[in-house]
């Protein structure tokens, strides 16, 4: 059923139908409007066998889910920037305890200075603990992705957290007709999550042991060994939804004119308003394509050399860094290509919200294409450094 | 030895394993554990050689609290509320201090027992204060020395904070008392909501005692009012331990080594003094003292 929503309810709307057992959430901009329609279904019993706990803090909700988790139940909650900082501890926690939560980011930019903006540095942050990465164009997207998440993640060969990165404000807040899928499509798709092992009083086993030298490094190997296993399984979960729903989103990459010699790479909303410069710069004569990049872990090396094989130039649009190194986008994409030829120019913009307009984008692409952008901060202000 | 045991590796007459034996044998086993980071984790939970028989889980330091709710509010949501009770094991320093989140589980009213192993420091990493250390005890980051005499502040009062936030059962008891532990667990397992029972667990490494003087001193310190035994239910107070002949403060520190600086330094003597305060005042409050015709 086509109908133009907002992003955060096109989320909680897939949620409902994927039918979590344990919704835990704590509010924080741009996110809380995910968890308030939640809770409007929840109080509206739309909610079948489920409880919708509102947590302390979202360490605390984080917390809860991962008790939840541990016992069997579907769960879900969403958060950003302060909010996802603050659950770390726990989410690198339920990765090791391979559990698979599901989590949506509504990306936002971290303090300080306090932005409620969108940037994606909050993500990247987590980038090393284990849970899955993938990051959202546009709200019909997000929805789609939800239900895929949890077959994903619940894979008894994969069994670790699984968090959908959309834009916070970018997509939350915008309106999009969005084709809203129904409950008989995803309980095609997705069947409730059965685990081997789970805390029952019919079988005492132990959960979240402490293991010393001789044993902890097979239990990161084997955290790995899922990640690697989850590239193969996730392809076959998006062919799966793209035959289903007809709608494809591609595989871990999606790549816009393969024969390009220069290409833009990208994750998340700032890829819809590069589909439209790179097909402008088209019409201009400049052969230029575009790689929108899905999944950030685990991160599909193999197909990103291969796309990427014949490249000359390559522009990263970069919306958060690595504060004394570089955009984190591009310093994963260097360590993917290394020993490939192809020029990398790394172009962070947008930090906390600031505006990307789609001509200076373009401006962007077209002087990176010419070789007279280097790498660096773009549209940045004059400032006066402040030293306290 | 039926659900916690075997292979343990507790110092030798630690009161922690009490305590955690009866508590499961109470609840028969019937029963998911959540356990903080911390001595008893440590000594029951390695890899491939746990001790524990009944579901158990160990996520970190400071959310034990949440992890139970989470546990509890998955058993509703699946259907499979009588597979067994929710309790939470944790110590004094994940309670008082990182882990005192738990008011979140208070607030809620979740349907768990959470259960403070009260041993008075961060035993796990070599004897360090915790916000149940009580007045005037040596720990490693509460030194005596020149300027100061161990710990300067009370030991918290969880009690009242389990109190204020309205639990519907908040008891304290002893690893020295086996019969008034199961008692209290039974009765927790009868209510519903949030349930607080501190259990008084004496460490023989990190209060320098013997191992054959845990029963002492754990008695002495309900017989000095120092530990008062007590329970409430919805608010009120139902029992206490009552004290036949109490006993001055001095007997109880002067056996245990945490101690020992307050008999060895003439300003000892003012922190003794406060300390005995304190007895009187839980005496007091409580109305611990059988009074004398
Ligand atoms: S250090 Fe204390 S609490 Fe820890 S195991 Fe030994 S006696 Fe028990």
């Amino acid at each position: 059923m086509m109908r133009v929503v907002r992003g955060f309810y096109s989320v909680a709307h897939a949620v409902k139908l994927c039918k979590p057992n344990v919704i835990c959430a704590y509010p924080i901009t741009p996110q809380t409007e995910i968890v308030v329609n939640l809770a409007e279904m929840y109080a509206n019993g739309e909610l079948q066998n489920c409880r919708y706990i509102t947590a302390e803090s979202e360490f605390a909700a984080a917390s809860i889910l991962l008790g939840a988790s541990a016992t069997g139940a579907r769960t879900f909650t969403a958060t950003c920037s302060q909010g996802l900082i603050l659950m770390s501890e726990v989410l690198y926690n339920a990765a090791g305890l391979r559990l698979p939560i599901v989590i949506v980011n509504t990306n936002r930019a971290v303090s300080a200075p306090l932005s409620i903006w969108n940037d994606l540095q909050d993500s990247m942050a987590l980038r090393d603990a284990g849970i899955i990465q993938l990051y959202v164009e546009n709200n019909q997207e997000a929805h789609d992705v939800i239900p895929q998440a949890y077959k994903i993640a619940e894979d008894e060969r994969i069994l670790l957290p699984f968090m959908v990165c959309m834009d916070g404000f970018k997509l939350t807040h915008a309106y999009e007709p969005v084709d809203l899928l129904d409950q008989e499509l995803v309980d095609s798709f997705l069947p409730p999550y059965k685990p081997k092992a789970y805390m029952t009083t019919k079988r005492s086993l132990a959960f979240g042991c402490y293991a010393p030298p001789h044993i902890y490094m097979e239990f990161r190997v084997a955290m790995q060994n899922a990640m690697e296993r989850a590239k193969t399984i996730m392809e076959n979960v998006f062919r799966e939804w793209a035959e289903i729903s007809g709608r494809d989103w591609g595989g871990h990459l999606e790549v816009v004119n393969p024969d390009a010699k220069a290409f833009v790479v990208a994750v998340g909303s700032v890829v819809g308003l590069l589909r439209k410069v790179v097909e402008d710069l088209q019409k201009e004569g400049l052969k230029v394509g575009l790689i929108k990049l899905r999944t950030f872990r685990p991160f599909p090396t193999e197909e990103l050399r291969k796309a990427l094989s014949e490249a000359e130039k390559i522009i990263v649009i970069d919306r958060s860094v690595s504060l004394g190194y570089e955009g984190n986008l591009s310093i994963e994409l260097k360590s993917a290509l290394y020993g490939m030829s192809a020029e990398i120019v790394s172009m962070i913009i947008g930090l906390g919200g600031r505006d990307i307009p789609k001509d200076f984008l373009e401006k962007l692409v077209r002087d990176a294409l010419a070789g007279k952008e280097k790498s660096g901060f773009k549209g940045v202000k004059e400032f006066e450094e402040v030293i306290p | 030895m039926r659900f916690f045991g075997r292979g343990h590796g507790a110092c030798p007459g630690c009161g922690l394993t009490i305590a955690v034996r009866n508590v499961l044998e109470a609840l028969d086993g019937k029963c998911f554990v959540a356990n903080s980071t911390g001595c008893l984790e440590i000594i029951s939970s390695q890899y491939g050689k746990n001790a524990w028989g009944v579901p158990y889980i160990h996520s970190l330091f400071d959310n034990t609290a949440a992890v139970a709710c989470g546990i509890s509010e998955a058993l509703k949501a699946l259907g499979r509320e009588d597979e067994g009770k929710v309790v939470v094991l944790a110590g004094d320093g994940a309670t008082a201090d990182i882990g005192l989140t738990l008011h979140g589980m208070f607030d809620r009213n979740h349907d768990v027992i959470y259960i403070c192993l009260d041993n008075e420091a961060y035993q796990n990493t070599g004897h360090q204060q915790s916000g149940l250390t009580p007045l005037g005890e040596e720990t490693t980051t509460t030194p005596a020395g020149k300027k100061m005499l161990g710990k300067t502040g009370r030991k918290k009062d969880m009690i009242a904070i389990a109190l204020a936030h309205g639990s519907p059962y908040v008891a304290t008891s002893s690893a020295v008392l086996p019969a008034d532990i199961r008692r209290k667990v039974k009765r927790a397992a009868d209510l519903y909501g949030a349930k607080y029972i501190q259990i008084h667990c004496p460490c023989v490494t990190g209060w320098g005692i013997d191992g054959k003087d845990v029963v002492k001193v754990g008695n002495l310190a309900i017989e000095t009012a120092l530990y008062p035994i007590v329970e409430f239910e919805n608010g009120q107070l139902r029992t206490v331990r009552k004290i036949k002949d109490r006993k001055p403060v001095e007997e109880y520190l002067k056996l245990q080594r945490r101690f020992r600086h307050l008999f060895a330094d003439p300003r000892g003597k003012e922190v003794i003094a406060e300390i005995q305060k304190i007895a009187d005042y839980n005496a007091e409050k409580y109305g611990l003292d059988i009074k004398k015709e």
